[in-house]
């Protein structure tokens, strides 16, 4: 019916939208039956199931009821040199002589399992980790299967990636993957790595263990010859027994630039190759003459894609003076529109975070904003009772010195800082220990050249944000890590080039 | 930066906000994820039902035709009693008297198209005439073309003078402004329109006459009920928005409504300011509603066609 409003409110910001209609969204969950977990997970060695050597279980549980899952077994010091024996025999008597069209079959056949498995997996990956089965579904699991196809195409005609050199594989490669994008990391370390002849020894995060070995089990299934691929469980202890054992040739690491630094401290003087996928607080930048309907839609996605769990995540925004009322108002407004909740609900833009110590980690950082003297902005939604919950959350009025505007979060929270011109914000902008990836939004090509030329990330994104492909390179500057997953380059991290 | 402050101060047309295509299209496309289920699918479904702007534009029309779109209007589907009614009957200006007359004291509005549609090729006078025709006969709506090649060549003037005309002998009846987005080529140009007509006094802005393809599309009417926020935002006036052409099946109308929901908001739900210009979609949305409610499909011909 005709709502009379008020004709005076030239230039009022009073005005706001009302997002809470009458007209709501019933609950639309995805079925968990269509998953299949198991009460105990032991570990994938030499392609079989082995009981752990520790005997030791530890619970993995779902972030958004507080609720144990299943529990996954933990890797000491003697299972991890069992799993790396089992990856140097695979590699020594069947991987590394294998014609390489033959090792391309077997990442094909794993891709497309990936692919008829999909559903199952993006269930699991929701109920483990706490993201939207929206990102599961669309993003996680496919981009996942899309890494094994690109990288089997790869494995029989590296002499086209490396034209007039020759290559060998690497040996025994140990990978310890992050919990914010479990299965997509696997395959990210996985493909690339088995594609050129190495064999694999990879453990993901305590938290997320269940997608990974759910990928063993494709694995075990797709009759892959038992110990190229091995994935071990467990936390801290079990990832340093890996990086720390001699008849490893190769450590990836995507995490924490803490933990890189002590990875690299430790393999110093070893031979270890390694490449490191660390932290990031990356810059979105918009300008005066952006898009700045798409440039907010795209802040809302560079940042709360999965809960702001992305090592890539824009969580520096910087405004130019004259739009920046204009933006901050439309994020205040969108960011109504964000529905929190139940991960496996269709309908979920930001599922639970992560874990409870991350939210302790997010809430200490909340405090600090509020001390610092910025002003926080959250979105007025309810949160589930039980769980680990943060709603969307903006802090306006940052200056570059707050430590909310200098240290990764990692939740979904955003620092809006403000700028006059071109060259304050790309010396701002450079102005962090950290430079995995950045964000420009201006109606104006030669912009963007001459920001992008000028910015020190390992990605840039133009008019758009978190966009990903397998034919696209990844990786950091500084602080950040050095080496490139994806693409060709990530070719690169796992073979010698020998003449 | 153009500053359109309030309705007195006109901003520079030339400077309107510019759109990015892809990120358009991407965002439309993320309102399409949204799972409508059970009883929101069902209130959704009838609410639809009432923003639909019953249309028949045809030279064929006659008396016979109008009257029996006029019955459908009021009595959707009585097989089953509680359906609301829809909210407009669309026709042309010779129709208007006859459309009026059918409906009666049903509450349902006439609209009548004008100023030379769908081309909106002839003078200023002849729409004027037109305009004060279909209102005289006594249309509730006018739907009126804006002048498309004036737009193309830049002479955004005479657009907004021609809207503010045709609104001042519009009287009482609303306003109507449709921008024919499927000629005008781009989003920048879209906004460009929309801004034009809102500040020249439509009530309304619409997509397409329905005769030029592609008619409403999700991205170019998300980029129209952007330009409506934020018109809304400057002057504190709320503006409709009619989505017309191509919008036949009720799962699209669905989310059309994610998308007003999304957008605009509460405000915006309701027949009001928000309509859809179809002829087909009516039946798609009423064979949904009676699957929901008896949980089985009917076959097409338990529902009438007019």
């Amino acid at each position: 019916m005709p709502i009379a409003k008020k004709k005076t409110a030239a230039k009022n910001n009073t005005i706001k939208l009302k997002f809470d209609t009458s007209w709501s969204y019933a609950p639309a969950p995805e079925s968990k039956s269509a998953a299949t977990i198991k009460p105990q997970y032991d570990l994938f060695i030499n392609g079989e199931w082995q009981k752990p050597l520790s005997k030791k279980y530890f619970d993995t549980i779902n972030p958004a009821k507080e609720e144990k899952l299943s529990e996954v077994a933990e890797s000491g010091p003697a299972d991890v040199d069992k799993a790396v024996n089992a990856a140097r025999h695979a590699y020594e008597k069947v991987w590394r002589k294998m014609p390489a069209k033959e090792r391309a079959k077997y990442v094909f056949r794993i891709a497309r399992m990936v692919q008829e498995r999909a559903r199952e997996l993006a269930i699991i990956e929701s109920l483990d980790g706490g993201k939207p089965i929206r990102e599961s579904r669309d993003f996680d699991v496919p981009t996942a299967a899309n890494h094994f196809f690109y990288y089997a195409g790869w494995a029989d005609k590296l002499e086209y990636a490396f034209p007039n050199r020759v290559t060998e594989p690497l040996g025994v490669a140990g990978q310890i993957i992050p919990w914010n994008f479990p299965l997509l990391m696997a395959a990210w370390k996985i493909a690339p790595a088995i594609a050129t002849g190495n064999t694999v020894v990879l453990k993901p995060a305590e938290t997320t263990s269940l997608t990974a070995l759910k990928l063993a089990e494709i694995i075990e299934e797709s009759g892959l010859p038992p110990g190229v691929v091995n994935i071990i469980t467990g936390a801290g202890e079990t990832g340093a027994a890996i990086v720390n054992h001699p008849d490893i040739n190769k450590i990836a690491f995507t995490g924490s630039t803490d933990v890189g630094k002590i990875i690299q401290k430790a393999i110093a003087g070893t031979g270890k190759k390694v490449t490191l996928e660390l932290g990031g607080k990356a810059a979105n930048i918009i300008f005066e003459d952006a898009p700045i309907d798409q440039a907010v839609e795209g802040v809302i996605n560079g940042i709360y894609f999965n809960q702001g769990h992305v090592c890539c995540a824009g969580s520096r925004l910087y405004v130019q003076e004259s739009v920046a009322k204009e933006v901050i108002r439309k994020l205040k407004d969108r960011i109504e529109s964000l529905i929190v909740g139940d991960p496996l609900d269709k309908n979920t833009d930001i599922g639970a975070i992560n874990s409870k110590q991350q939210l302790a980690t997010i809430h200490k950082y909340l405090d600090i904003g509020k001390k610092e003297g910025a002003e926080m902005y959250q979105s007025s939604c309810a949160l589930p009772g039980k769980g680990f919950w943060c709603r969307p959350t903006l802090f306006t009025n940052v200056a570059q010195s707050n430590r909310i505007a200098q240290e990764e979060i990692f939740g979904p929270v955003l620092a809006i800082l403000t700028f006059r011109t071109d060259d304050e914000v790309i010396e701002k902008a450079n102005n962090s220990p950290y430079g995995l990836s950045a964000g420009v939004w201006t109606d104006k090509g030669s912009k963007i050249f001459n920001m992008t030329k000028r910015m020190r990330a390992g990605v840039i994104w133009a008019n758009t944000f978190n966009k990903f492909d397998p034919s696209s390179p990844f990786g950091g500057y500084k602080e950040s890590g050095f080496g490139r997953e994806g693409g060709l380059h990530g070719l690169s991290a796992y073979v010698n080039l020998i003449n | 930066m153009a500053s359109a402050g309030s309705l007195t101060m006109l901003p520079d047309f030339s400077l309107s906000p510019r759109i990015d295509q892809v990120g358009a299209e991407e965002r439309a496309a993320r309102f399409t994820k949204r799972s409508i289920k059970k009883e929101s699918k069902l209130n959704g479904l009838k609410l639809v039902l009432n923003m639909i702007d019953l249309t028949t534009l045809e030279g064929k029309d006659t008396d016979g035709k109008v009257k029996q779109l006029c019955y459908k209007a009021m009595h959707p589907h009585d097989a089953m009693p509680g359906l609301p009614a829809v909210a407009a009957i669309c026709v042309y200006p010779s129709m208007v008297k006859v459309a009026k007359k059918a409906l009666g004291d049903s509450g349902i509005k006439v609209a009548s198209v004008a100023t030379a549609f769908p081309s909106g090729q002839a003078s200023r006078d002849v729409k004027l005439r037109d305009t004060k025709y279909a209102v005289q006969e006594g249309a509730d709506e006018v739907d009126m073309v804006i002048s498309r090649g004036k737009f193309h060549a830049g002479e955004y003037n005479f657009v907004f003078d021609e809207i503010a005309a045709i609104k001042e002998v519009c009287g009482e009846a609303r306003l109507k402004v449709i921008l024919e987005t499927g000629e005008l080529g781009t989003f920048d140009k879209v906004r460009r329109a929309s801004d034009i007509a809102m500040h020249a006094g439509a009530d309304f802005i619409k997509t397409s006459t329905g005769k030029i393809q592609p008619a409403a599309t999700m991205p170019v009417t998300l980029v129209m009920l952007e330009a409506i926020r934020d018109f809304y935002y400057k002057t504190g006036k709320m503006i409709g928005m009619k989505p017309a052409g191509g919008i036949s099946k009720s799962k699209l109308a669905l989310h059309y409504l994610v998308m007003v929901k999304e957008v605009l908001g509460e405000a915006w739900l309701n027949n009001h300011w928000f309509r859809f210009g179809a002829s087909s979609l009516a039946n798609d949305v009423l064979m949904q509603i009676v699957k929901e409610k008896t949980g089985v499909y009917q076959a097409a011909n338990y529902f009438s066609v007019d």
